[in-house]
């Protein structure tokens, strides 16, 4: 009993961090069902698995609402930075560990009522965006939506003025703004992103339940309202929301490669300044191209058609940067280092992709069929779970002080690299080719597409067996894996110098010393 | 009167009220629409290219870094050295204008074949959309109207207005590589240039509720004759409506 009270009354950054992590990945392991449940359904035309479409819109809800909301921002600025910033830094906890505490409560309470999903009657099914009018006219409960949003948002918020607050000011002493991990800068300019646009969102969904439940017009035109307000306030958090994930999981992936390259990152000013701050001035202004075939004014769309185009410019320096600090490395292929390079080949496919996204003229065609789903998830869902999944592998010994098995990680990450391509590959090329649009149920009307989804059912299951995989080798390191020592990797990065698992309060016995010409990514020079 | 209306309806069109004869006039105008759906193949392949060029590129080199410097002993570290201040700015600048440039010859490419979606042709057939869940309701100039299939003369131009009764929709046709979402409350517009005979799958691509997969219906392509005949037909039909109302007048009008 008093270990349950320990952990839920904890304010240590390192226990809030392992409880972004439990929740993030309970609320994956649901998503993942549903993604299966979708995929099963989907196998053959007609009705495989359910006769009721509305289930397969529940499933879809909840799989994009889960996975983004409640599995890849909560685990990467949830559980990686809490876990990894003050220990990047220096610092002894974060600045406001009690507010820290708060946002996992509230977490955990968004997490709780998505979940109601499954229970409730007449379950959510507006899809993660939310649009209106459906949202409004629809009989099911948009009130769970807006308040899952809310409480997960909320939680954001005081994430982000908490690290924000401690990474400006609670480095340990000698420690610059050019001598930061480049996940703990990845964080800081995600927090900004997430201060800045986390109350648009805010707003946006609570518009939607006042014209729901309390007859307010602000999406109704018969009234005045304009359906298209919401869509412009949605995308413009959403879309800064994909850097939000997209920049810790670029940056832990950085940490990763440099540490088992034992390399210094490869003109880590450009990364920084020109990546990392580059898409956060881009970030607010591109939000349109998800609006490209919803009647916006034309000089709008050609405009941010540019800006869009713009962002390959920050991405690709970011990717200079990791490819080069492969160069002249030392470069060891353990299990987080797989993950790690496969985000780059995932990140290279998806964000190439993305490119004829960025222009109008070919969304008209490609918008809004499987072509996107396939695009979104090499970029962001599978790049990004695969540098959480690489981040705990890292980690792993450090938080539990164990070591985890390699074969099995290695034949874990091999089965669901295979897995994820089997599905998002074809998925793309049946987008353009047959034109297959997203969101169906069935599809009768497309038979040309039924190879692709077989075959992308296949590779769900794939994936399905690598993640239980990977899940097995966790929980068995937990309990009976060997003693990892204080630095396994040979990191020269400060969270390595602590005891494994670090000490409960406080991390360190004193406040690290930092030598002059210290660094994260000092490799082959003397060790201090 | 029907004769009146079904010829506004083509003003537009100077080929329809041409004699057989003057062919020659309409293979120029023919020419002069230019077909969005041809453009964007060709602009999709070309982007193809590019892409794949780049990703090569940094696969390759990725590749080759990780088998050239694999590590050979435990204790072995990096020994890339830091940048002078000369190289950070180059490879910070140097591919940051590289990209620049790839991106703004796309963005031109881009915006040129977006005039051409845009731009509807003069001699375009207007036909008016109405979707709703989850049925699209087409209105041709003359009154005439159809449901979930769309009939078109080969060889002319077709412009939906489109708007929604309740949700949102989105009239997608991938065989002319087009949508657009119609929406209560706006009018927004895509044109299409069917040019042989044929069937086409329209889909809706924007998601509204439980029967959203089962929102299709077709545009059936015919011979501009055959197109003519069946226009005229139906045209006749909604007039003979039309007497029949008038002839049974309620109690107490004139």
């Amino acid at each position: 009993m008093s270990v349950l009270k320990e952990w839920i009354f904890t304010t240590d950054h390192k226990k809030v961090g392992l409880l972004y992590l439990i929740g993030s990945m309970a609320a994956f392991a649901f998503a993942g069902f549903s993604a299966l449940m979708m995929r099963a359904e989907l196998s053959s035309i007609g009705p495989t698995i359910t006769n009721n479409p509305g289930d397969y819109n529940v499933w879809l809800y909840f799989h994009g609402a889960a996975m983004i909301l409640g599995f890849q921002i909560p685990a990467l600025t949830g559980f990686l930075a809490n876990y990894l910033v003050p220990l990047q830094i220096g610092a002894k906890d974060v600045a406001f560990p009690r507010i820290n505490a708060l946002s996992v409560w509230l977490f955990y309470m968004g997490l709780i009522l998505a979940l109601l999903t499954f229970v409730v009657p007449d379950p959510p099914d507006v899809m993660w965006t939310g649009y209106p009018p459906y949202s409004t006219i629809t009989f099911a409960n948009t009130a769970l939506y807006t308040f899952t949003v809310l409480l997960l948002g909320f939680a954001s918020i005081l994430g982000g003025v908490n690290f924000l607050t401690t990474i400006a000011f609670m480095r340990a002493p000698g420690i610059g703004w050019n001598q930061l991990n480049m996940f703990t800068w990845c964080t800081f300019a995600a927090f900004i992103l997430q201060l800045i646009f986390v109350p648009v969102l805010g707003t946006a969904v609570t518009l939607i339940s006042l014209d729901k439940y309390l007859g307010t017009h602000f999406f109704d035109p018969s009234s005045g309202g304009d359906v298209l307000v919401y869509q412009n306030l949605f995308w413009f958090y959403s879309h800064p929301a994909v850097y939000v994930i997209l920049l810790p999981f670029i940056g832990i992936v950085f940490d990763i490669v440099a540490t088992f390259a034992r390399n210094r990152i490869f003109n880590y000013k450009a990364a920084v300044y020109g990546g990392v701050g580059g898409i956060l001035l881009l970030a607010g202004e591109v939000w349109i191209h998800h609006l490209y075939v919803t009647g916006m004014p034309d000089w709008i769309r050609v405009g941010q058609m540019v800006t869009t185009l713009l962002i390959s410019i920050p991405v690709g320096l970011l990717f200079i940067s990791l490819v080069g600090t492969l160069y002249k490395g030392s470069i060891s292929f353990e299990t987080p280092m797989l993950y790690a390079l496969s985000v780059v080949f995932l990140m290279l496919i998806g964000g190439l992709t993305g490119i004829p996204l960025a222009i109008v003229s070919l969304t008209l065609h490609v918008s809004d069929t499987y072509y996107i789903p396939g695009h979104f998830h090499y970029v962001m869902a599978v790049a990004g779970t695969f540098a959480i999944f690489g981040g705990v592998y890292y980690l792993f010994p450090k938080f539990t002080g164990k070591m985890y098995n390699e074969f099995v990680g290695k034949l874990a990450f091999w089965i669901t690299f295979v897995g994820v391509n089997v599905i998002f590959f074809p998925m793309m090329i049946v987008g353009v080719t047959e034109g297959m649009p997203r969101r169906y149920w069935d599809y009768a009307q497309f038979p040309g597409a039924e190879p692709y989804q077989y075959w992308m059912t296949v590779g769900a299951a794939i994936i399905g067996v690598g993640f239980l995989l990977v899940l097995f080798n966790w929980i068995h390191a937990l309990f009976a894996g060997p003693k990892a020592g204080n630095n396994p990797w040979g990191s020269r990065s400060l969270e390595w110098t602590t005891t494994s698992p670090p000490l409960d309060h406080g991390n360190w016995e004193e406040v690290p010393k930092i030598e002059e010409g210290w660094g994260p990514y000092e490799y082959g020079t003397e060790k201090t | 009167m029907r004769n009146n209306r079904l010829h506004r309806a083509f003003t537009a069109l100077p080929f329809v009220a041409l004699p057989g004869g003057a062919s020659a006039e309409f293979e120029s105008i023919v020419e002069k629409v230019e077909d969005p759906a041809a453009g964007f193949d060709h602009l999709w392949f070309e982007v193809m290219v590019d892409i794949t060029i780049i990703g090569v590129i940094f696969a390759l080199l990725a590749l080759y870094f990780l088998f050239r410097y694999r590590r050979r002993s435990p204790g072995e570290e990096g020994t890339q050295k830091p940048l002078s201040n000369l190289n950070i700015i180059g490879w910070a600048l140097i591919p940051a204008f590289v990209f620049m440039a790839d991106d703004f010859y796309m963005a031109a490419k881009g915006w040129q074949l977006y005039d051409t979606y845009r731009r509807v042709p003069e001699n375009s057939l207007e036909v008016k959309l109405e979707s709703a869940m989850w049925t699209w309701d087409y209105t041709y100039p003359n009154g005439v109207k159809t449901y979930n299939e769309l009939r078109v003369p080969a060889g002319q131009p077709v412009v939906l207005r489109m708007t929604s009764r309740d949700t949102i929709h989105s009239h997608f046709i991938p065989d002319f590589r087009i949508k657009e979402d119609s929406m209560p409350g706006r009018v927004t517009y895509m044109w299409f240039y069917p040019q042989k005979p044929g069937e086409h799958i329209v889909s809706c691509a924007e998601y509204c509720g439980q029967l959203h997969s089962r929102m299709y219906g077709k545009v059936i392509v015919m011979p501009r004759g055959e197109f003519d005949s069946w226009y005229q037909a139906e045209a006749a039909k909604l007039d003979v409506k039309l007497t029949k109302l008038s002839d049974n007048r309620g109690a107490g009008q004139k």
